[in-house]
């Protein structure tokens, strides 16, 4: 067999090698191939994509985080910690064979591109095309509730009455630049299902698919239709160019397919299912779903709240994070005021969880590493912009005792944002939007009680467990930003 | 100063076994009386704050107290050998043979390279055996110079 081996430890210099020279000893006595990668103070020769593709099995010991992990989705996996590779190397060999031999590598013809293109099923799959078009919605909800908030900040809430700028624009008045901002916001809302639809498409089956769904999108603006439509559009549109692109064409028109024949016949074929047929029971069920939301309050309306903490500081930019963003987002564009209870909810449990660690790392300075501590400092910065990502650092190197804390801080603040009706038009800016946002001082409050019971939580779960909680590097985020 | 890893004066034979503490104390004043170490105390703390970390303790009786300090001048080695042991936290009990690494901080690859192939031969029987059977200092500190290869 041929064996991959990665070995890290926290200082660098001696388990590092000492589990390398131990995993080449007992594969050797095994007979079996090994090439060992140490991540070590030394400087570490990365495998290259022939051996990662001829590999049958990947052993990680490690006592700090495996860098650049994902080039092993591919291999069956036996994880362990540094020291037990050195006393227990042959054990750790035995398993990776037992472990090929159960679930064998996942292999391409084409090495090296073998190795992003293996592995997904079905499930990450659609949620891969989802989450592209999330992340090309994003953006525009960002600057456009960022511009209406700002218009209604300048202009108060009867500025949705205001004249069109297109009939008089009068520079020194206020109105009219709080009309502008308000109607620019207004036009890139206008395009958020379209652009959902078109990148989810996109996702699936590239330039072809975009007019389809970016129609297919309009419609479902157009019948009301909604969030909902629109998912369905990107979807439908994504699936039948993605199949109509296997279609043999004759030499004539091939080369005219992808721009003429693909686009013309899809969004045909997208935008009349749209119209015809899925428009109506989607715009029922989006109207359903905004009469309901509409309809939450009390108690129902802070357990709501609560949930969505949870979600929010559960993965802390993952998909789940993202699901109940994109739950928020989507009320957004229905303006209810519910929607605007729960944008303002998930902003503030999305915040807590850097703010949380930043804390910690402040008054409890010894339970963290100095790489810890300097993210730390960073953290407040994350937190108070609403980029939940700033709280991985901490929750990769800990997850036990750090995911648990923050989703119960995180939790508290979205409870307590519903609770004191707090309401917020823009997606995204953090405390820098707290001017714009209804209910300033409960929403600070709510903030920083989550704050504190994350905080507290970590402190003390670290405190019990102190003995194994310091590593000392932690990787850097690797999920893009919230937004 | 030296390149080599470790010389004669970095070798004790005959270990304090009252403690972990008064193994490492004596192992670290070897390498400050050598100048690999400037200060005594910074380096004991740093050492000490490794240890507290998970013990560097391992099975077959070895203890490898190891960190990275400012106070470190050169990469060095100080060994020491105890007949009734001293207690580095490892499963099965004390270590005989105590590997004391020191790496200045933010030392260069080439340093850290030795100290690589040092941590290696930690795990062959053959080069502990040898450890084991030495009778004199000089000649433990020319068998590891050789071993890693520096």
């Amino acid at each position: 067999m041929k064996l991959l081996a990665v070995t890290a430890c926290p200082t660098g210099i001696a388990h590092t090698y000492m589990a390398a020279e131990a995993l080449e000893v007992a594969a050797e006595e095994a007979g079996h191939e090994i090439v060992v990668e140490t991540q070590g103070s030394a400087g570490s020769t990365p495998f290259t994509p022939e051996q990662l593709a001829a590999a049958d099995a990947i052993i990680l010991a490690a006592d700090v985080e495996v860098r650049d992990k994902d080039r092993f989705v591919h291999l069956p996996t036996v994880t362990s910690g540094v020291k037990k590779a050195i006393s227990g190397a042959d054990q750790l060999i035995e398993q990776a064979v037992a472990a090929a031999t159960a679930a064998p590598a996942v292999r391409s013809t084409e090495p090296g591109l073998a190795v992003k293109q293996s592995g997904p099923g079905t499930a990450s799959k659609v949620r891969g095309w989802l989450m592209t078009g999330v992340s090309y919605v994003i953006p525009f909800v960002a600057a456009g509730g960022l511009l209406i908030a700002l218009g209604f900040a300048l202009g108060g809430y009867q500025i949705t009455e205001a004249p069109a700028v297109t009939e008089g624009f009068d520079w020194t008045s206020h109105v009219s630049w709080a009309a502008l901002m308000f109607q620019l916001g207004a036009l890139a809302f206008g395009l958020l299902v379209p652009v959902l639809a078109g990148f989810i498409a996109y996702a699936i089956a590239d330039r072809p698919a975009l007019v389809p769904g970016f129609v297919g999108g309009l419609v479902a603006v157009e019948t009301n239709a909604g969030f909902l439509g629109g998912l369905v559009a990107g979807l439908l549109a994504g699936g039948l160019i993605f199949w109509m692109k296997k279609w043999k064409a004759p030499r004539a028109i091939a080369g005219i397919m992808p721009v003429l024949v693909l686009p013309l016949i899809g969004t045909a074929i997208v935008g009349g299912i749209m119209f015809v047929v899925v428009g109506q029971p989607l715009a029922a069920a989006t109207t359903g779903l905004t009469n309901w939301l509409n309809g939450l309050s009390g108690s129902n309306a802070i357990l709501l709240g609560a949930l969505l903490g949870l979600m929010m500081a559960f993965d802390m930019g993952g998909p789940v994070n993202k699901a109940a963003y994109a739950f928020a987002v989507a009320g957004l564009s229905t303006q209810s005021q519910t929607a605007l209870l729960i944008m303002a909810a998930v902003m503030a449990a999305g915040m807590t969880p850097p703010l949380a660690l930043a804390l910690a790392t402040t008054v409890r300075k010894r339970l963290f590493s100095e790489v810890e501590r300097e993210n730390g400092r960073a953290a407040w910065l994350l937190g108070a912009s609403f980029i939940t990502e700033g709280a991985i650092p901490f929750a990769a190197g800990d997850p036990l005792r750090v995911i648990p804390s923050i989703m119960a801080g995180s939790a508290v603040t979205g409870a307590l944002s519903m609770a004191f009706g707090s309401t917020l038009r823009a997606p995204h800016g953090g405390v820098f939007v707290i001017p714009l946002i209804g209910n300033p001082l409960g929403y600070l409050v709510a903030i920083v009680a989550g704050t504190l019971v994350s905080a507290v939580l970590v402190i003390a779960l670290k405190s019990l467990g102190q003995k194994k909680a310091a590593t000392e590097t932690v990787p850097a985020p690797r999920h893009a930003a919230t937004v | 100063m030296t390149d080599q890893l470790i010389t004669a004066d970095l070798v004790d034979l005959d270990l304090p076994s009252t403690g972990r503490r008064a193994a490492v104390q004596a192992l670290a004043e070897r390498l400050q009386k050598a100048g690999r170490v400037t200060d005594l105390t910074q380096f004991l703390a740093d050492i000490e704050a490794r240890e507290q970390q998970m013990p560097t303790g391992l099975e077959g009786g070895i203890g490898i107290p190891h960190c990275r300090s400012t106070a470190v001048t050169v990469p060095s080695l100080a060994f020491g050998r105890s007949t009734t042991g001293v207690d580095f936290g490892a499963e099965d009990g004390p270590a005989t043979l105590v590997f004391m690494i020191a790496a200045p901080e933010g030392g260069n690859t080439d340093h850290m390279t030795v100290l690589a192939a040092l941590a290696r031969r930690l795990v062959r029987k053959t080069f502990k055996q040898e450890l084991h059977d030495a009778t004199d200092a000089a000649a433990v500190a020319d068998y590891i110079q050789k071993e890693v290869g520096a």
